[in-house]
């Protein structure tokens, strides 16, 4: 395991993480780096602990042992917002969204608090037309059009999960957590999402959790796969295709644990 | 005007407009205060009654910031309304009796109280918010009760000496001054609350109440928005219970009663939660009511009472503003 200092373009780093809830150890000796920029995937069948790491990296959980670090500096004690405001996103693979907010207002609060303009109970809104005219543009970019002004509950399904991603968007990441972004998305609507999926900037770095195969081999540059709590292989698409490990674990040749 | 120019409005215009419309006046809100204001000339020998109705009203408004925008409940709200009238109460007693000063003092103790409580208040939800609020409210009736040489205990406090509002309007036996001087500190801060309802901050809150899940992947710490929530209701409501001191020269125990913290709950369920203006109507529609129906059976209230709860609450959300909407809008789809 190589604990030298991250090499600069190395955005979101792990090194020896550990989480254990009493003596059932969900996360064990993960280390793992994304570049800048990358496309990653992190893969593994249900029970690997994806769930877990997830949140290890967010800060909703504290690891037991190891260290997050955030553009080099050392992120295991902060807070979720914190780790946000630092510029860590993500997305929740259960729509986690405003049901009575418009995707204007949703995204117009993400905006807001980016630039610090939540904590002045004072401010009137209406004079904060920046924000909302960014909010504007990122949905615009999305192609909401009319959608972006109605009440988000009532947005047709693949909406609602590309609000997902652009409420992430809107606190300008430079790391993106996609928690299986397509999941539950009729097929007739899962093109928008790999259109915006595509269409990510591409100085962001993204980790994919998934569990589609086809998210993972369009879009992943490199693939982890996850058994267990530890990582179990790294490469390429090519390579974890072959790898005769994950076939046997996970993609489901010969016989499934 | 931009709505009125003949080319289609820029996307940025449009989403603008979407803020405004949200932040506008809305029908029921100005005839509120117009009515509240009218009864002052309409109804000359009730003075006495409606300034208390409003200042139950201001005392909504600070618990709907809560629970209406906020989610976040609070079973012992008139433990800062207490503290409040307290504070204005026990300064005019001492000697201290500019009204404003006590508003100050009452909004500064309670604001203070409610931050100290926000510290334990925002880790809460559910069902141990509930308790812990109870709790907060049940701790300061008593502690008032038994510190009988600093409140009077269960005789009230007596001996206030409250001077002339800006040192030329005294406090009449009708209630002219103290209505006057009532409705506009409470026009004022219902004009904060709409600020602030209407503020990033207040989006922040309505995202609290909507999902407090997705709040800190915003960046947005659900803790200090809702201590500075629970911080800023608790001095409305104090600055609410300073007035009640104030304008009837007399802080009696039942301020800080459990009853009082019902109340108030009761009276926002009835007008409607979540658009301040509710709060108002409620606390009216309640005192008044309490008031008409005591002097026919005054055994009766709670069943009266029951009754229109259950009336208002089966006719669909939003209590009786709510109504007023759904009303105001089949007449206007109707023309």
């Amino acid at each position: 395991m190589n604990i030298n200092s991250a090499s600069p373009e190395t955005v979101l780093e792990t090194r020896g993480l550990h989480k254990s809830f009493g003596a059932l150890r969900v996360t064990q000796d993960v280390s793992f780096r994304l570049p800048q920029g990358a496309r990653y995937a992190l893969i593994g069948p249900n029970g690997a602990g994806k769930s877990t790491l997830i949140n290890l990296l967010t800060g909703v959980l504290a690891p037991s042992s190891g260290t997050v670090l955030l553009n080099g500096s050392d992120v295991t004690r902060l807070r979720p917002e914190e780790r946000v405001r630092r510029g860590l996103a993500r997305t929740f693979q259960i729509n986690t969204l405003f049901p009575e907010l418009s995707p204007l207002e949703a995204a117009t609060l993400a905006i807001c608090q980016r630039r610090g303009l939540c904590i002045n109970p004072f401010r009137a809104l209406s004079g904060c037309d920046d924000a909302i005219d960014e909010a504007q543009a990122l949905l615009a970019d999305f192609d909401f059009g009319d959608d972006a002004g109605r009440p988000t509950h009532e947005l047709p399904y693949g909406r609602q999960r590309l609000l997902e991603i652009v409420l992430a968007l809107a606190a300008k990441p430079k790391v993106l957590l996609l928690d299986e972004p397509a999941a539950g998305v009729p097929q007739q609507e899962s093109a928008e999402i790999f259109t915006a999926i595509e269409a990510l900037p591409s100085d962001v770095a993204v980790l994919f959790i998934e569990h589609d195969m086809d998210v993972v081999f369009r879009f992943a540059q490199r693939i982890t796969v996850l058994v267990a709590g530890r990582i179990l292989c790294e490469g390429t698409p090519d390579e974890i295709a072959n790898h005769p490990e994950v076939r046997e674990v996970y993609l489901g040749d010969g016989e499934n644990v | 005007m931009v709505a009125l120019a003949p080319r289609i409005p820029a996307p940025s215009v449009v989403a603008r407009h979407l803020f405004l419309r949200r932040s506008r006046w809305r029908w029921e809100e100005i005839a509120f205060w117009l009515i509240a204001a009218a009864s002052f000339f309409l109804f000359p020998g009730h003075h006495v009654l409606i300034t208390q109705a409003l200042i139950s009203g201001l005392f909504v408004v600070s618990l709907d910031l809560l629970l209406g925008y906020s989610g976040i409940a609070s079973m012992g709200h008139a433990a800062f309304f207490g503290i409040g009238a307290y504070t204005a109460g026990i300064l005019a007693q001492q000697g201290w009796g500019d009204p404003l000063l006590g508003l100050i003092g009452g909004a500064i103790v309670a604001g203070a109280f409610g931050a100290l409580c926000s510290l334990l208040v925002a880790r809460l939800h559910g069902a141990a918010l509930l308790t812990v609020t109870l709790g907060i409210g049940l701790l300061c009736y008593e502690l008032a009760n038994k510190w009988s040489s600093l409140t009077g205990g269960d005789d009230g406090l007596q001996g206030m000496i409250v001077q002339p509002v800006l040192g030329l309007f005294a406090f009449d036996i009708d209630g002219n001054v103290g209505f006057i001087y009532a409705f506009v500190v409470i026009f004022i801060f219902y004009l904060l609350a709409r600020r602030l309802v209407n503020s990033p901050f207040g989006l922040a809150l309505t995202g609290i109440r909507e999902n407090i899940r997705r709040v800190p992947a915003l960046g947005i710490s659900v803790r200090f928005q809702l201590m500075m929530a629970f911080t800023i209701s608790a001095a409305v409501a104090g600055v609410a219970g300073a007035l009640l001191a104030e304008t009837t020269q007399y802080v009696a125990l039942e301020v800080l009663s459990f009853d009082r913290s019902i109340s108030v709950l009761i009276m926002l369920v009835l007008g409607g939660i979540g658009n301040l203006v509710g709060g108002m109507v409620g606390a009216m529609v309640f005192i008044v009511a309490r008031d008409q129906l005591a002097a026919v059976n005054p055994v009766y209230w709670n069943f009266w009472l029951g009754l229109i709860l259950c009336v208002v609450v089966m006719s669909g959300a939003g209590g009786i503003v709510g109504f007023l909407r759904r009303l105001g809008d089949r007449i206007g789809n109707g023309r």
